[in-house]
């Protein structure tokens, strides 16, 4: 009797049992990434509400809804929200720390308690940057520029430090993850075999363990500087406010791979099984993430080309950076490639991953513009960069995002959405898109600068066609809000792979058990052998093409 | 040619501009080439490779696809190193000022920029400049980050408390022209504008002069000294004609006491300057100031600098970090006891030294 009861447990899929005290404390690795997801996403809302506020502030010049010190502060939240809050800890923490361990066979990260902990450190910081709303906020904008950081008033100390608080969070879900992947491994999991997922998350994780102690230590000095005026960086006391840029930038780059290359996992991922076909390339772009993540580090200053830096210093981050467009080609001609003679199923997941490769394609060519210097005099600091990293961010990661959370909704919790509606949702979203954001190159092109609260009249039909994409997006996601809610409570059951994914988590139950697999799998072949016959005796026929 | 096709948006006024936008021209049909032909291959293939429901899995098994990938990386590589060539060549040319160009000093501050022309003229968000002459603005804060951007002319300059940044053009139209601030600076940061006006150049001369003039006869205020060596007396009372109130003097401008270069000179005999310094080449406890501006001079310990306004700046505040060879540390500092004023008087003066 005992022994059954024991084994029923065991069947109990990870959402079953326990009350909300066994969620708290639990050191189940999905378990917490659905905590994380649902965390980020409640950052997303209030986010994209803020957003929204912007948008409607800017569809006409002058006063529209707020007064400048508020419009000030709304854009700085906005911004630092959606990074820190919804678009660094999105993919890894949420959809990596449930997928990252099954992926590799194995029954839970490397430190479950660690994980844990992660998790309640982020809770920790977001929670500090949420009270300093209700404080005052603060408006220096998310880059928090000296001297105007140290000289303005607000709550500048308590969202430092929630910065601060946070940063920890990144960087001991980045050690967690690299032990996992070096030791958690199943038999037969080969480097070589592992999914591009892995690989991303990988080269995400080490760059956050080696670059977010630096915006930690950027955040003290901020600190430090209003608090005990150590003049590090207040010229009045003979500091240097330039060097703020670099200590801020030196993390803030890598950061925005930190956020796209786990992005680009979902996408290598999504796009082979809703093509049917071995994915082109797999190895360039595994060695793509890592090289990314390398180069990554080297070209923070073309944040400020303008910024009275020297020309030798241009000169060199312009060309460095001009390298990193090398490993992002390689991926999206991959990616196209992969769909070259593939059968492709136009689900709601594949269309997020095709809508990311037709943005960020867009957002990546105008990264180009942007690293040469001459135009960069031009552009920077306008609508045009605004543009820019919309597309990268949203197009890219957004969609990244949107992508693994649809194609993955059926593992983690083992039903179905409407597939009509999430369609619909897309459309709204892509469109709505292209919308708001490909005007901005134009506006900023011809001279709008960014952070303009209020702007000349030669602006403004710019940005009502602007603010009325906006409106597409947040009528996009409402839709997606209700479907997919509507899914976790009456969704239709589903089955154990609706994608006949060839990849290992498709292999556990939907949703996955406690201890994820019954037996410790066995690796013989990389998750991408579509397009294979077995013949039996192991041997595989291609149609080699 | 391209140049035309896809222009920016904007006039081009300025001598560097069209370069500007011929790369940006370049840059954006590299980039529509690049995007037809991925995205054209992308809704090729997802319309030709349809999912069949008959056999819904038959796909060939292709690794990848090495040559043609290799082709396109290197083609990519050179494509994008031609653009990061290109625009460091068009970059030095906005970054280095011409010598010899007309000088004019801004100060951003929240929420306005001042200019201050090298006559002492001083103007309030509205700048007026010369057709076809290099015209070169030697920009401070004195408070937060601030950027200097024309649009119409290509260039922008972040101007940062502590230093100068300089920013040069040469404008090929006339006609009044938009400038903006473009780093985020707080409550009024998008009302910190700017009009930059472009006559001609005989237009121009004859607009300073008028000032030069009225500012002599004593119609504007002036130092008592300028007063003194004209002859012109101030008023017969003997007040200082600096309670005279201004005729005919614009409502964009005020009126200084004197020029930098005069109030920089007043200033270097009340703070001691001269009790180190000489300005006739005769060296005292510390090196002469005349005409070292625009040179390169040797440190302790080899090393070169050039004397330009960020090095004089630099030695007032903080002396004893780049020593002239031969001397001894013994300046003291005049940070906090001289305002940036001040101190940009003084650095006019020294250059008024000769070079």
């Amino acid at each position: 009797m005992a022994h059954a009861a024991a084994h029923a447990e065991h069947h109990k899929s990870y959402l079953e049992g326990g009350g909300v005290w066994s969620w708290l404390t639990t050191l189940d690795h999905k378990r917490i990434g659905i905590m994380y997801l649902f965390t980020t996403i409640a950052a997303l809302f209030v986010g994209g509400v803020l957003a929204m506020m912007i948008r409607i502030e800017l569809f006409s010049p002058g006063h529209t809804i707020m007064g400048p010190d508020t419009y000030n502060k709304v854009f700085t939240l906005h911004g630092a929200i959606m990074i820190f809050m919804f678009l660094i800890p999105v993919i890894p923490a949420a959809l990596g720390n449930f997928f990252l361990p099954i992926m590799l066979g194995a029954k839970d990260v490397a430190f479950p308690r660690l994980n844990l902990a992660s998790y309640y450190i982020f809770v920790g910081g977001a929670v500090l940057a949420l009270f300093s709303l209700i404080h005052g906020g603060i408006d220096t904008g998310w880059t928090f520029y000296t001297p105007y950081s140290i000289r303005t008033a607000g709550s500048v100390i308590l969202v430092t430090l929630a910065v601060f608080i946070m940063g920890f969070s990144s960087i001991l879900t980045g050690l967690n993850f690299i032990v996992t992947i070096h030791k958690l491994r199943a038999p037969g999991l080969t480097v070589h075999r592992l999914p591009l997922f892995v690989w991303a998350v990988y080269a995400t994780s080490i760059i956050q363990v080696l670059a977010t102690p630096v915006i930690a230590i950027t955040m003290l000095l901020l600190t430090m500087e209003r608090v005990l005026q150590i003049g590090i960086f207040d010229p009045k006391l003979g500091g240097d406010p330039v060097l703020f840029q670099h200590f801020f930038w030196f993390y803030s780059h890598p950061a925005v791979y930190i956020m796209i290359v786990p992005g680009m996992g979902v996408i290598s991922e999504v796009l082979t099984v809703f093509s049917r076909k071995k994915i082109s390339g797999y190895q360039a772009i595994a060695y793509s993430s890592l090289g990314i993540a390398f180069v990554g580090f080297l070209s923070w200053g073309h944040h400020m080309f303008i910024s009275g830096q020297s020309p030798l210093a241009n000169l060199t981050f312009s060309f460095l950076t001009m390298l990193v467009a090398i490993p992002t080609a390689i991926k999206v001609f991959n990616w196209t490639a992969t769909l070259y003679k593939g059968s492709i199923w136009l689900t709601t997941p594949m269309l997020y991953a095709l809508a990311f490769i037709f943005l960020f394609t867009i957002g990546g060519l105008t990264g180009l513009f942007l690293a040469s210097l001459s135009v960069d005099v031009h552009l920077t600091d306008t609508y045009f960069v605004v543009a820019h990293f919309h597309y990268v961010m949203v197009g890219g990661n957004m969609m990244a995002f949107l992508a693994g959370l649809h194609y993955w909704w059926p593992k983690m919790f083992g039903k179905m959405y409407s597939e009509f509606w999430g369609r619909i949702s897309w459309a709204l979203i892509f469109l709505g898109f292209n919308v708001t954001f490909m005007i901005q190159f134009y506006l900023g092109q011809v001279g709008m600068p960014r952070r303009y609260y209020d702007y000349l009249p030669q602006f403004t039909t710019g940005n009502i066609i602007s603010s009325i994409g906006s409106w597409m997006i947040g009528l996009g996601f409402i839709i997606m809000t209700v479907y997919l809610t509507y899914s976790l409570l009456k969704g239709e059951k589903a089955p154990d792979n609706p994608w006949a994914s060839k990849s290992l988590e498709w292999e556990t139950a939907t949703p996955p058990t406690l201890h994820n697999f019954e037996k410790t799998p066995v690796v013989t072949h990389d998750p991408y052998e579509y397009g294979v016959v077995e013949v039996g005796g192991g041997v595989k026929l291609g149609v080699k093409s | 040619m391209t140049g035309l096709l896809f222009q920016m948006g904007l006039p081009q006024v300025s001598t560097i501009a069209p370069s500007v936008d011929r790369l940006y021209s370049f840059l954006f049909v590299i980039s529509l080439i690049s995007f037809v032909g991925t995205i054209g291959a992308l809704i090729y293939f997802i319309v030709r490779y349809r999912r069949s429901i008959n056999h819904p899995d038959k796909t060939p098994y292709i690794e990848g696809h090495p040559m043609l990938e290799t082709a396109v990386m290197v083609g990519f590589f050179i494509i994008t190193m031609i653009f990061f060539y290109w625009g460091w060549v068009d970059y030095k040319k906005i970054r280095k000022s011409p010598p010899n160009a007309l000088e004019v000093n801004v100060m951003g501050r929240q929420w306005a920029w001042e200019f201050e022309y090298t006559n002492g003229r001083k103007m309030l968000n509205e700048v007026v400049v010369p057709k076809g002459q290099n015209v070169k603005f030697i920009m401070g804060s004195s408070d937060v980050l601030h950027s200097f951007f024309i649009p119409e002319f290509r260039v922008k300059q972040d101007v940062v408390p502590g230093t100068y940044e300089y920013l040069w053009f040469n404008a090929t139209q006339t006609g009044e022209f938009q400038v903006y601030c473009a780093e985020y600076c707080g409550t009024s940061h998008s009302g910190m504008l700017a009009k930059l006006k472009v006559v001609e150049p005989e237009q121009y001369r004859k607009w300073q002069k008028m000032w030069e003039w009225e500012k002599q006869l004593g119609l504007s205020p002036t130092s008592e000294a300028t007063a003194a060596e004209k002859g012109t007396a101030p008023s017969p009372t003997g007040l200082s004609s600096a309670a005279t109130a201004p005729a005919g003097t614009k409502p964009a401008e005020t009126t200084a006491m004197a020029s930098p270069v005069e109030r920089g000179q007043k200033l270097f005999k009340e703070k001691g300057c001269n009790a180190c310094h000489t300005v006739t080449g005769e060296k005292l406890v510390g090196p002469s100031l005349k005409g070292i501006f625009g040179h390169e001079i040797e440190l302790e310990g080899g090393q070169k600098v050039l004397v330009d306004e960020n090095y004089i700046r630099e030695t007032i505040v903080d002396p004893n970090r780049k020593i002239v060879k031969g001397y001894q540390p013994l300046m003291p500092t005049f940070k906090g006891t001289l305002s940036d004023d001040e101190i940009n008087s003084l650095v006019a003066y020294i250059k008024s030294l000769g070079t």
